[in-house]
């Protein structure tokens, strides 16, 4: 693997201009005084409880994801691309997503092969020639983006159904601006705290024609338990809007009423942050507690809206990712300015004997997996893991895709001898109301911890950072 | 709001209020225990804490011996005792969180670091006196910052009319709880057969609802037991007394009404066990039976609860 692009020691090892201050300061700054700084951060995520469940680990159910205290930037300039790239996915998408759900012309095209789609476990037929209003699927999409070099980025994936970090972007930057004034000071640094205001005009622009002028919002959460349930909360706040669980809501006469104090009272738009198999036991898993009988049939009958709506799974399907190149063409017959990583399908015999053959170079990805769980990174594995995953790939090739070991870029970063590389990614949020595409210059950086690691994930061990975008 | 966050919200006071009272009698029973015997008779104060906490059955469900190690770790630590301190803080803290849009910052960063305090310091319990006294304060500190959070930072709107609700309902549960544990120390003089013995039990009983320096206020008298009795019940100037926390139940239940435009069952029964006690004096209580007209209050206090439930709640 090629030495990775660091972001601010560019290529030739020269100062990139966007870090400029910033390496002035860290030479100023005692690295005493550094780590001083990233206790109290970890001291105040702590207790303003920004914490994070990881499921399967009953030791710690509540855990901090680690906070890097070195800001990650990016300048204008990178910027106005990346927002430019990211309109145009997230266009393409929505109108992907209407297209599945209604003509099907990209199949007819013979772009996608039908069965990618139909026997797709995330493809809802229930949506099958359903309107949904102004013909927004994805009103927040989570982008993750990569890069290897200074010119390029790389849409690592598409996160279309209940992307979440959003949370941690606002929250890390509060705590960046209470620890670190000077450091803003010095520098001009796009503000992210209109992010709330610009999720709420987006969520009440969907609201459905039967809503009162004033569309009332709620946030659906599947509870304290869930692993992004602070999010949840944090977000609920910042809105002004009820954080409602299931059993908060009830169906009559296909429409949606919240529980209160004082009696009923109609709900026109749930951000749902709970998965479509969960929302309703009736249509989906009828074993689920955490959704509302009948919130399909209301939903179906126009008078709620879901954000995101049912059946955006499809346009997140890793198997589908690879598609993504010519879904925007197709509609909207222009290249791509966001580059796909290059995935081989191992549904396609080629593609499997390659990817079986390069096991030990290459990243293997379940098709339905997130988190970065069942994942096998070839030059990290075991010989035994690889073997194992060959298995599984023979055995289901259809559930996996594979991609080259990407040089992710680096920031330095925090570590215990002291300042050093760690790869980085990020994941900006688009949000997509009835008239217009809006994204908060910023994002969440996550940053592998560990020397040499790839794996940004939470779950994973890995941390955030603040995402400066350099107002120029 | 919802009728799930006013219920948590409810609750949430309730655990916290019920915390601070089982660390004051665990420290009035301290107290008491530690003067010698002539001072105090024979009795065993531990029995009596757990009963006024209303845990005796559960607590012989597990130990044979009501001792002071015994019954400060099943009050105060354990997770098998659902009203424990530990317990009642893990409680309002998994209701502080899932109601964190209702709260204001101070007020969930007190419950919340207490509960990080009680995982970081407690989690082996208190290994010494010195070490439990430290507990206790912490707890009865907890309670106060909550509380003080709560009355200089909520919004004056349903979701603090429910919290105080919570806490006064508590509130009047627990001194009644007192009372019926501890009625016959407070007959009046004629009917009295206790001795100078009693003395030391009615500064416990006034400890642990922190009125002691408040008796000497209110009546400037030596401690008689029929006065320690009109101050916990029909005092309405003393927050704990059955008076107060039923003036202001009444208060925050009309504030409710008043504000969804309507009343209901539990703002009439609020009323009713207002009146009464507005309405009654010691002589009378005392000709009806002390016992029953606590236990009488004890059972109309839980009516309350399970009404603002049904009305609000569900």
């Amino acid at each position: 693997m090629a030495v990775a692009f660091d972001e601010m020691n560019g290529p030739q090892g020269e100062l990139r201009p966007a870090y400029e201050e910033l390496s002035r300061w860290l030479k100023e700054t005692p690295p005493d005084a550094l780590e001083h700084r990233r206790q109290e951060a970890e001291l105040l995520f702590r207790r303003i409880g920004i914490t994070f469940a990881v499921y399967g680990d009953s030791e710690s159910t509540e855990r901090l994801i680690p906070f890097d205290v070195i800001p990650r930037i990016i300048s204008g300039k990178e910027w106005t691309l990346l927002e430019k790239g990211l309109r145009q996915r997230t266009r393409a998408i929505n109108m992907f997503l209407k297209d599945i759900y209604h003509g099907r012309e990209i199949l007819r095209a013979g772009l996608i092969p039908d069965d990618l789609i139909f026997q797709n476990p995330v493809f809802r037929p229930e949506m099958n020639g359903q309107d949904v209003p102004h013909d927004v699927y994805v009103h927040i999409a989570g982008i993750d983006i990569v890069r290897t070099n200074p010119d390029e980025f790389f849409v690592l994936e598409d996160n279309a159904r209940t992307p979440s970090g959003v949370s941690y972007m606002l929250e890390n930057r509060e705590i960046m601006m209470r620890l670190f004034p000077d450091l803003f000071a010095r520098h001009r640094v796009a503000p992210v705290e209109k992010y709330p205001d610009e999720l709420l005009s987006c969520l009440r622009s969907v609201a459905p024609r039967s809503a009162s002028t004033e569309p009332t919002v709620a946030l659906m959460t599947p509870g304290v338990y869930n692993s992004a349930y602070y999010e949840h909360s944090f977000l609920a706040d910042k809105l002004g809007v009820e954080l409602v669980e299931g059993r908060d809501l009830i169906v009559k006469n296909d429409e949606v009423f919240m529980r209160t104090t004082e009696g009923l009272k109609r709900v026109d738009v749930i951000y749902r942050r709970v998965d479509d198999d969960f929302l309703d036991p009736l249509t989906f898993r009828p074993d689920s507690a955490l959704g509302v009988p009948g919130l399909m049939s209301a939903y179906m009958a126009g008078n709620v809206t879901l954000a995101n709506a049912v059946g955006t799974g499809i346009a997140d399907d890793k198997a589908i990712y690879s598609y993504m190149p010519e879904v925007v063409k197709f509609y909207l017959g222009e290249e791509p300015i966001l580059k796909n990583v290059p995935t081989w399908r191992c549904r396609e015999a080629g593609d499997l004997a390659y990817v079986l053959d390069h096991l030990s170079e290459l990243v293997v990805k379940e098709v339905h997996g997130s988190g970065g769980y069942g994942m096998l990174i070839g030059p990290a594995a075991t010989k035994a893991t690889i073997e194992a995953f060959r298995d599984k790939l023979k055995r289901e090739p259809e559930g996996f895709i594979a991609q080259p070991t990407l040089a992710l870029s680096t920031c330095p970063t925090c570590t215990e001898s002291g300042l050093a590389p760690r790869h980085v990614d990020l994941r900006p949020f688009v949000l997509t109301g009835s008239k217009s595409v809006n994204i908060v210059a910023g994002g969440l950086t996550r940053v592998a911890l560990k020397e040499g690691s790839l794996v940004v994930n939470s779950s994973q061990g890995g941390g955030t950072k603040d995402t400066w975008i350099l107002d120029e | 709001m919802l009728s799930r966050t006013a219920e948590n919200l409810y609750w949430l006071a309730r655990y916290v209020e019920r915390a601070e009272y089982l660390a004051r009698t665990i420290e009035a029973t301290l107290r008491v225990t530690a003067l010698p015997n002539t001072y105090i008779g024979q009795t065993n104060e531990w029995d009596s804490a757990l009963l006024t906490a209303g845990v005796s059955a559960a607590f012989y469900e597990i130990y044979e011996e009501a001792n002071e190690t015994n019954v400060v770790e099943y009050l105060s630590f354990s997770t098998a005792n659902p009203s424990s301190i530990r317990n009642c803080i893990e409680a309002a803290r998994l209701n502080s969180r899932s109601v964190r849009t209702a709260l204001t910052g101070e007020m969930w960063d007190t419950i919340n670091s207490a509960w990080l305090e009680l995982q970081s310091a407690w989690s082996g319990g208190a290994k010494t006196r010195e070490q439990l006294a430290n507990f206790l304060r912490f707890v009865q500190e907890t309670s106060l910052r909550f509380d003080g959070s709560a009355y200089r930072t909520m919004l004056r709107n349903d979701a603090y009319w429910f919290s105080r609700l919570g806490l006064h309902l508590e509130r009047a549960d627990n001194t009644a709880r007192i009372l019926d544990v501890k009625y016959h120390l407070l007959l009046p003089e004629d009917e009295h057969v206790g001795g100078p013995l009693d003395y030391y039990q009615w500064t416990s009983i006034l400890r642990s609802v922190s009125a002691l320096t408040a008796y000497h206020w209110v009546y400037r008298e030596t401690l008689k037991p029929w006065l320690i009795a009109d101050l916990l019940i029909l005092n309405d100037t003393l927050p704990r007394s059955l008076a107060s926390c039923y003036g202001n139940l009444v208060r925050n239940l009309d504030q409710i009404g008043v504000s969804y435009g309507r009343q209901g069952a539990a703002q009439r029964h609020a009323r009713g066990v207002r009146n009464r006690l507005e309405h009654s004096n010691m002589q009378d209580i005392f000709q009806h039976g002390l016992h029953e007209f606590i236990q009488e209050f004890i059972a109309d206090n839980s009516r309350l609860g399970d009404i603002i439930a049904k009305q609000y709640l569900i």
